[in-house]
């Protein structure tokens, strides 16, 4: 019998054998991915297992850990001025997962970024706990303010950008929501969850970044700049060739336009009055696809990773040349977000240099040694210093003379360019109050690009104009940024 | 004893008992768990847990005791078996202290049942009626092969265990299994105990019909076909796992019966064509099962991608959780009570008590645990070669092949490499008859081995021996 006993004893050793190379497989091979799948709660455990690293502004943190009695998750995450913050924060829920920087820079939160390696070898000789590292932000705290004070309880939302480095000093969405209201796992907090997930006023959704809205009237500067550049006008103050009405090109339909004198208007005249008819026609002069190049160089048709990702912004490539001509006073297809128009007046702002809008300077080690260092980058070069000039000049005569006057600030040369952009079925719905400005200083540097958008306000019709709802938001921002910068 | 002290001129030559390596072996297989409880006690609570002493005292003397009996009444047993289920029987004792001390698992009990019993103290006192066991059968059972007598009673004897699940009153519903019954207020798995008494069965069954099944056969495309009438018991047994199966939802039972009753029935005609038969028998009666019962469909649904119905199926959870186990413990694991095994929630520290082991002690320690499962099932296949007599080697072969069965089911089926069984693993899993039957396994192992390496009784001196007398130099 002992030659069938050894085959089954080989039989057996294979069983055996089958089991180890099964448990090599999933221990092994298997490990990193089992380990970290979306299913497997270990990883939240692990993330709220130490106390976390804080998002820093301006030296003080706007987070924090509170310890809880649960038994999973050691620590929660708060928030210091929620609401405020949220746009640049995100959340870190333990039940609802984690958004924008929350996410993107949990490794050095939590501190089990690989970077952090050495720091978390040290701890295990010398005892200490695991700690997170810091995310230090670009972000400026009074200008923040400013804007979501001034925003108040209307819809909308503020970006600010410092034209000369791309560093972002202010990003506002309201109405805004507190993160500290379900970063538990309670039934409170799924409470509060399924109560912001259902709202209608969308407050989960970062406007600033993540929000498209038509430009309207704001995207003139745009259409100015690529006028300028292709060399469509030279001076700006010669007259131009618009008709009255003006007829969009291969249709029967007149332009409209709200302001008055726009026939041959010079292109400084129709921007301070914003005439719809001179720009349409600029933008058909340059041609579609010197439109499109011109946006995509400010930055339209791509996201941006600020590191948090704005979405893209839109300028159709594919549209006929009456769709060109409306897009270029920023209606028909144009969409862009708040962070776009800001780009758009920092580059300009910036003497024609667009650079990369970011809002993480440094990622800190938990002993504060610095691990990663933001340096601005060059994004494009969308105009030249000249006609970047020349639309600078443009802009300013908006605020002295035209329809940006209630940004004015005494002392300060401030340009800006307000709109009011239509939407719905056949323009129906309430429309978008928009105003894009930046401020110098007397060196004629820039510390302060910004855009402000206002959705929906209840003020009736005529009353929004951008000048009117948007340009006192974006004037209270640049007031705390000069003041902050001279301080 | 002295061999050559009578005047024969051959003597037998002593075997090495080995019985102070078994001792040297054992006092590692008692300090090795004890060094585990120090160290979940020092990670979970940052202290030396309570009755360190009492806990390290009781298993040194439960391990002496039985090496004391076996010294004494089987003393040329193999040495390595007492000291490896020692070993994992203590192991398991620590895991099961370990998610005793488990919060989350607290918490679930209180929620379903309304309170919390720690089972540690429970498997404990279970261990030690385990060792009594394990004296007891070796103190009776001085030859293996008196069980041969029992063959009949045998096979009536598992029929009746292997039904009593299913008797209305008696039998207890956990969790869909029909495996348990209840019985003032113990849950006892009969299951656990048919494996050996139907391995008696089989074992003296196939010694008598041995050679009616090998010879009278006709060939068919080269496979020896048995002849109708011998094929009568082992339709009968293939039906029985078929309604165990059915019955009593539960897969690992009857996968384990009737691939004991194969590989029993090849050792003893030594006919490959029985593997092929039961090969096509069991895949038949799988292939059936498969699609028709629910139960089973939903563990192989798990079993094929845990994760596509992780959140709809609760078998499709505990698989995926058991998975993630292994997976986050990586190579070496996150250590003793460091890990978050107990995720797995109900049966953490029973059906899945692999998992944790996965978990906290890495690959490196899975693959230690399988290698003494994997010794202890070598020693059993060395105890059928050496065994003299066709009963113990069949016997012997019949207990280890089911072993290993049970042991790459449950491992298996916790990994994800097959489809899940509600089976244990052999003295790691909480519970009482598994605890009990595993120890009678060994119990008898440790006997046949005994008997396969006592050296053969020295010839009785013959008269004639006086008359051709070597003259030795003196």
């Amino acid at each position: 019998m002992n030659k069938p006993l050894r085959r089954i004893s080989l039989f057996c050793g294979l069983l055996v054998l089958a089991l180890l190379i099964r448990t090599n497989w999933l221990q092994y091979v298997q490990a990193e991915e089992l380990s970290t799948r979306k299913e497997n709660r270990r990883v939240q455990i692990a993330q709220y297992a130490t106390e976390r690293g804080n998002i820093i502004v301006q030296g003080q943190p706007v987070t924090g850990s509170a310890v809880t009695d649960g038994s999973d998750f050691k620590y929660k995450r708060t928030y210091i001025d929620g609401p405020l913050w949220a746009p640049v924060t995100g959340y870190a829920s333990q039940a609802f997962g984690s958004t924008q920087l929350e996410n993107i820079d949990d490794g050095i939160l939590t501190g089990n970024d690989d970077r952090l390696f050495f720091d978390r070898t040290i701890g295990m000789f010398t005892g200490e706990k695991k700690q997170g590292g810091n995310v230090v932000t670009t972000l400026n705290a009074a200008a923040q303010k400013a804007a979501y004070q001034q925003l108040g309880n209307k819809k909308g939302a503020v970006a600010a950008i410092d034209p000369r480095t791309g560093a972002i000093l202010a990003l506002v969405s309201t109405p805004s929501y507190d993160p500290s209201r379900f970063a538990g796992f309670s039934k409170d907090d799924g409470k509060a969850w399924r109560e912001l997930n259902d709202s209608e006023d969308k407050n989960l959704v970062n406007r600033a970044l993540r929000e498209t809205y038509p430009p309207g009237s704001t995207f003139k500067v745009v259409t100015a700049s690529a006028a300028l550049e292709n060399g469509v006008v030279t001076d700006i103050n010669a007259p131009t060739d618009t008709a009255e009405p003006y007829i969009l090109p291969g249709t029967q339909t007149p332009m409209v336009n709200h302001a008055s004198n726009c026939e041959k208007a010079t292109l400084n005249y129709a921007l301070q009055v914003s005439c719809n008819s001179v720009f349409a026609n600029m933008g058909d002069k340059v041609g579609r696809d010197k439109m499109v190049d011109m946006a995509q160089k400010f930055g339209f048709n791509s996201t941006i990773d600020t590191p948090v990702r704005a979405f893209a912004s839109v300028y159709d490539k594919n549209m006929s040349k009456d769709g060109n001509a409306q897009s270029s006073i920023g209606q028909f297809n144009t969409a862009a977000t708040p962070l776009q128009m800001a780009m758009v007046t920092s580059a300009i702002a910036n003497d024609g240099k667009l650079m990369k809008p970011y809002m993480v300077d440094q990622l800190t080690a938990p002993n504060l040694d610095v691990i990663e260092k933001h340096e601005p980058q060059e994004m494009s070069r969308p105009l030249s210093a000249a006609n970047a000039q020349k639309v600078q000049k443009m802009m300013v005569n908006v605020v002295e003379n035209g329809t940006g006057t209630p940004a004015k600030i005494k002392g300060v040369t401030v340009g800006g360019k307000t709109g009011t952009a239509q939407h719905g079925e056949k323009n129906a719905k309430r429309p978008y109050a928009w105003f894009i400005s930046y401020a110098e200083l007397p060196d004629g540097s820039s510390p302060v690009a910004v855009a402000v958008v206002v959705e929906d306000s209840d003020a009736s019709r005529e009353d929004i104009t951008g000048g009117g709802l948007a340009a006192p938001v974006a004037k209270a921002v640049m007031e705390a940024v000069l003041k902050n910068n001279k301080g | 004893m002295s061999v050559v002290t009578n005047t024969t001129t051959i003597g037998a030559i002593e075997l090495p008992s080995r019985r102070n390596t078994e001792l040297l072996l054992l006092a590692f297989a008692v300090v090795i768990p004890i060094f585990a409880y120090a160290n979940v006690g020092l990670s979970i609570h940052g202290k030396l847990p309570p009755g360190m002493l009492t806990y390290g005292l009781g298993l040194g003397v439960l391990a002496g005791l039985a090496h004391l009996v076996v010294r004494r009444y089987a003393k040329y047993a193999d040495p390595l078996l007492l000291p490896i289920a020692t070993l994992l029987n203590g192991l398991g004792l620590v895991i099961i202290y370990r998610l005793d001390q488990s919060e989350r698992l607290q918490n679930l009990a209180k929620r379903q049942f309304g309170g919390f019993t720690e089972s540690a103290p429970r498997q404990m006192m279970y261990t030690a009626l385990a060792l009594a066991l394990f004296a007891v059968v070796l103190l009776v059972l001085k030859d293996h092969r008196v069980l041969q007598r029992f063959t009949y009673i045998s096979m009536a004897a598992s029929l009746v265990l292997l039904i009593l699940p299913v008797v209305p009153g008696l039998g207890a519903d956990v969790f869909g299994a029909k495996i348990w019954i209840s019985v003032g207020g113990f849950s006892i798995q009969p299951g656990e105990f048919a494996k050996i008494v139907i391995a008696i069965f089989f074992a003296g069954y196939l010694m008598v019909k041995r050679d009616a099944l090998a010879l009278a056969s006709r060939r068919f495309m080269g496979l020896y076909l048995p002849r109708g009438r011998d094929l009568g018991p082992i339709l009968m047994i293939w039906a029985m796992s078929l309604l165990v199966l059915v019955f009593e939802n539960d897969l690992g039972t009857s996968l384990l019966f009737f691939g004991m009753f194969v590989i029993m029935l090849y050792v003893a005609t030594e006919r490959t064509s029985w593997i092929v038969i039961g090969l096509l028998m069991s895949i038949g009666g799988a292939v059936v099962v498969g699609t028709t019962a629910s139960h089973v469909k939903v563990r192989v649904t798990a079993w094929l991608d845990p994760f596509a119905c992780y959140s709809k199926s609760g078998a499709c959870e505990q698989v995926g959780q058991s998975i993630m186990s292994f997976g986050s413990g990586g190579v070496l694991g996150t250590g003793w009570g460091q890990g978050n095994s107990d995720l797995i929630g109900f049966a953490a520290n029973s059906d899945f008590i692999f998992s944790t082991v996965g978990e906290e002690l890495g690959l490196s320690g899975v693959m230690a645990f399988l290698l003494l499962y994997g010794l202890i099932i070598e020693r059993g296949v060395r105890t059928a070669l050496a065994a003299r007599d066709p009963f113990g080697k069949l016997f012997a072969i019949g207990l280890s092949g089911a072993f290993s069965l049970q042991i790459f089911v449950v491992a298996g089926g916790v990994m994800g490499l097959i489809p899940l069984t509600g089976m244990t693993m052999p003295f790691l899993a909480s519970g009482g008859s598994s605890v009990l039957a595993n120890w009678v396994l060994i119990a008898i192992l440790i006997r046949i081995s005994d008997t396969a390496r006592r050296p053969a009784p020295a010839p009785a001196p013959s008269p004639d021996s006086e008359m051709t007398q070597v003259v030795r130099p003196s």
